[in-house]
């Protein structure tokens, strides 16, 4: 293993240019659900992290919702000390092999690396995924030293759905010496990184890696348990005695548009087209779950819910894959990495482009979307510059599949079942500085606090939550 | 995983399991309904709760075999398991008392029908229950659905048992006798069935729930692929309903939308259907 002869000057530093992430051919990869990123090569990360500039007040964690270490891990990454990298990084953040590969980094910790001025920021995102699948590939879950001999505090707690925000406050708290249950309405663990991020983008063995993880720590995972109907928060306290809740039920509604001829057949919801496709793994002929293979698809929509369905309807065997979104490509909430990776793989962008109506054939199928251009006018409330129509621009696409990934809402199920709990005017859940909702005990974070976030922010409210729900009880 | 521990045929294709999940036992009221996976690549097909017993914490599912998961879950024995059983879901049914209420089931909805009849009767309410069939082999569960109610009336296209006719033809003659009079009508089964009975009892102005059969994937309204027209609004039937007020629900579009899958649910039967005999040979 290669390590630093004598230290680097910064100059020698900054002549090294950023690397780049070897990847799968664009056209091959549009086939398949292999991954897209194949990761680092051991020599490859070693000279990216000698970029790293060390800086004695670095900016990068300022721009991590969570403060990893960012100077401390590439340190050790540019020894060759992959393992001790790994173990620094885990220290903020639990799931470095998922965030490694799905935080927005380009509006995060890279966007605040001081090298952005001069020429390209540290690969943190890159390298941070090269040293937990490092982690990963070396040392068995159970080997990885978290599991400390913890005093039980013999108080049970429960947390309400299996997504970033669950398994993080979980997994913390269990090693706090809770016994913690997790209850998940799926049929499997992991929330939208099992049921909603492609294989090609987040694949299902690192995720199951992190829920054997949590299960070597203890956590007990009660999946088929919806919580509001098979059992309700005030059965959990006051009949099983969990002393302390944690909501991470994500925001799970999906948003139709309200436009004309939404429920012909060949109209999905994004939420349904990705379950199907992922959880239900329609893809695979060994499945029984259907989904319509559309030759020409629609995808309403410009965030990485947008991008999943587009890239995933290719490699179900579209002809031609279209995103419609009505703002320009500057206002797409999605990863830049996505959409880069999307237009690689022949995907065709639609710009500044409003459906007005689905419309079917004599049977009541999907044959065509009817849309209208968009200029764009004065800013909004967001900041951003509202899309106007151009009056006489109507045209139509025609298409056999429509999704809609125009955004989500917040599920009422639990939240209705749940005397007393305060929610806000979208139907949030409201909490306090401390994640605690209007119950006492009760913490809620993720998605359903914040509406639709990052898996980093959900994980790092699953963090706080778990130091809060240990303070409470410890009074 | 959701052990059997109880399986008996209660009728050609029809198959009644005791499903052990305490959970779902104990928070189940009338009307709701599970979504079961028999094996792990199994669908999630979603099945009427048609009783419970929350002493042994088992649950009672009534099932018709129609296609590849309902056939591959009849191959399982006492003893097994299920995968997955997750509910109780949807509303519980609006059970009232109304006087006499006509209680109809046609083919596999007269498993969906049975427990509102239980539980209209034990509110107060005459029962009339009318089971209807193509054929004589399907009329399903007609002694328990008989002993709950106070008349029972068969009806089959073909008259090979109980009367020649159609379940609305039954359901006139109730509603056209001065002496009977019906003050609410609790219906399930074929879509287009459904939508003769809302169309019967509407100048009647006769209340008339139905209940609806989309196709679900989670049921907890998170996927909208069970999305339903109801009085013009958008409703998901796993959450909202699945029963609806008769009079307000669009049938047609509800029936169209569930010709979504039929040609992948066909080949998947014969494809099954085909293995099986493969492996008796
Ligand atoms: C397609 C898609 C792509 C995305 N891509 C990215 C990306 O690239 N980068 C990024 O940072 N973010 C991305 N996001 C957003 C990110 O996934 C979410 O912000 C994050 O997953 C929220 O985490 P969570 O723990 O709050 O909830 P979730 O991940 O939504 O998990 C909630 C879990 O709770 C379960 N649940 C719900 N209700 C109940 C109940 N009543 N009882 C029991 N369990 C229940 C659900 O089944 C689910 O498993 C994406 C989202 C989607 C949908
Ligand atoms: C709320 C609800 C409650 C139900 N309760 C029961 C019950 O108690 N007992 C029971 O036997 N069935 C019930 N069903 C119907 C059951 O879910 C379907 O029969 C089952 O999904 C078929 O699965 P399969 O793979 O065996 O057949 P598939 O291969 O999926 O379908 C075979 C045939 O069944 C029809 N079918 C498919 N899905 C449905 C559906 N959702 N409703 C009606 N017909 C369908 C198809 O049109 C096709 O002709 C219920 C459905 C709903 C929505
Ligand atoms: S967790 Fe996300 S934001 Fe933080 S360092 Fe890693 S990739 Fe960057
Ligand atoms: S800002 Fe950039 S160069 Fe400085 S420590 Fe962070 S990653 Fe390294
Ligand atoms: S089944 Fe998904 S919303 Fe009803």
């Amino acid at each position: 293993m290669s390590s630093e002869p004598k230290k680097m000057t910064a100059k020698e530093r900054m002549a090294i240019p950023r690397q780049q992430m070897p990847q799968r051919d664009g056209i091959e990869r549009s086939r398949d659900f292999k991954e897209v990123n194949l990761g680092l090569a051991e020599q490859v990360a070693i000279r990216e992290a000698q970029r790293c500039l060390q800086c004695k007040n670095p900016k990068c964690v300022e721009g991590c919702p969570v403060g990893i270490d960012i100077p401390g891990f590439a340190k050790l990454v540019a020894e060759g000390d992959f393992l001790a990298a790994a173990e620094l990084v885990r220290r903020d953040n639990d799931l470095p092999a998922v965030t490694g590969r799905v935080c927005p980094q380009e509006i995060q910790c890279e966007a605040c690396c001081v090298r952005c001025k001069s020429e390209a920021p540290v690969a943190v995102g890159w390298l941070e995924r090269f040293v937990a699948d490092y982690q990963m590939q070396k040392q068995k879950t159970e080997d990885r030293g978290q599991k400390a001999e913890v005093k039980k505090t013999g108080k049970k707690v429960a947390c309400i759905g299996s997504g970033p925000a669950g398994i993080t406050c979980a997994g913390q708290l269990a090693k706090l010496g809770y016994d913690v249950t997790i209850f998940e309405a799926f049929h499997k663990a992991g929330g939208v990184l099992v049921y909603g991020i492609p294989e090609f983008r987040m694949p299902k063995k690192i995720v199951d890696a992190e829920i054997r993880n949590l299960k070597a720590l203890g956590v007990n995972i009660e999946t088929n348990v919806i919580v509001g109907r098979t059992v309700t928060i005030p059965q959990l306290m006051n009949d099983e005695k969990f002393e302390a809740v944690f909501i991470a039920v994500g925001a799970g509604l999906p948003e139709f548009m309200n436009i004309p001829g939404e429920n012909f057949k060949g109209v999905y919801s994004a939420n349904e087209y990705l379950t199907r496709a992922n959880l239900m793994e329609a893809y695979n002929p060994e499945s029984d779950t259907p989904i319509i293979r559309g030759k020409r698809v629609c995808v309403i929509g410009g965030g990485n819910t947008a991008m999943d369905a587009v890239r995933t309807s290719k490699r179900l065997g579209a002809d031609e894959s279209i995103i419609v979104y009505r703002r320009s490509r500057k206002e797409m909430p999605a990863r830049v990495e996505e959409v880069h990776h999307a237009e690689e793989e022949t995907i065709r962008f639609e710009m500044l482009t409003a459906p007005l109506e689905v419309l079917g054939d004599k049977e009541g199928w999907v044959a065509g979307l009817k849309c209208i251009r968009m200029q764009l006018g004065e800013p909004d409330a967001s900041g951003r510059r509202r899309p106007v129509p151009i009056p006489g621009s109507e045209f139509v696409i025609d298409c056999d599949l429509v999704i809609v990934a125009i955004g989500i809402g917040a599920n009422p199920l639990l939240t209705k079942t749940t005397p007393g709990l305060k929610l806000n005017k979208w139907g949030y859940i409201e909490a306090d500085e401390n994640l605690m909702t209007s119950i006492p005990g009760v913490f809620a974070g993720g998605d359903i606090v914040r509406g639709s976030a990052t898996v980093i922010l959900a994980m790092g409210d699953g963090k706080k939550a778990a130091q809060n729900i240990h303070k409470y009880l410890s009074q | 995983m959701f052990e059997i521990v109880n399986k008996e045929t209660v009728g050609p294709n029809v198959t009644r399991y005791e499903i052990k999940a305490p959970r779902v036992a104990k928070s189940r009221l009338c009307g709701q309904f599970a979504i079961v996976r028999g094996l792990e690549h199994s669908e999630r097909i979603p099945l009427t709760i048609a009783d419970v017993n929350t002493k042994t914490g088992t649950i009672t599912l009534i099932v018709q075999t129609v296609g590849k998961s309902t056939l591959e879950m009849s191959k399982l024995k006492k003893g097994d398991s299920f995968c997955d059983v997750a509910g109780p879901l949807g509303q519980p049914s609006h059970i009232a008392k109304y006087g006499t209420v006509a209680v109809i089931g046609g083919g596999l909805g007269t498993a969906v029908v049975y427990p509102q009849a239980v539980a209209l009767r034990e509110a107060g309410n005459k029962i009339i229950s009318i089971i209807g069939a193509r054929t004589k082999e399907l009329v399903i569960l007609e002694e328990l659905l008989g002993s709950t109610s106070d008349k029972l009336i068969v009806i089959t296209d073909d008259g090979s048992s109980g009367k020649k006719g159609l379940v609305t033809d039954a359901l006139r003659e109730l509603v056209e006798n001065p002496q009977t009079k019906v003050d609410a009508v609790y219906c399930a089964g074929p879509v287009i069935m459904m939508k003769a009975v809302a169309e019967l009892t509407r100048p009647m102005n006769i209340p008339t729930i139905v209940s609806l059969n989309p196709v679900m994937v989670d049921g907890t309204g998170m996927c909208g692929g069970c999305r339903v027209t109801i009085d013009g609004k958008r409703k998901f039937a796993c959450v909202d309903g699945p029963e609806f007020d008769g009079h307000k629900v669009d049938f047609n579009e509800l029936m169209d939308r569930l010709k979504t899958y039929k040609g992948h649910e066909n080949k998947k039967y014969e494809e099954h259907k085909c293995e099986l005999l493969k492996g008796n040979t």
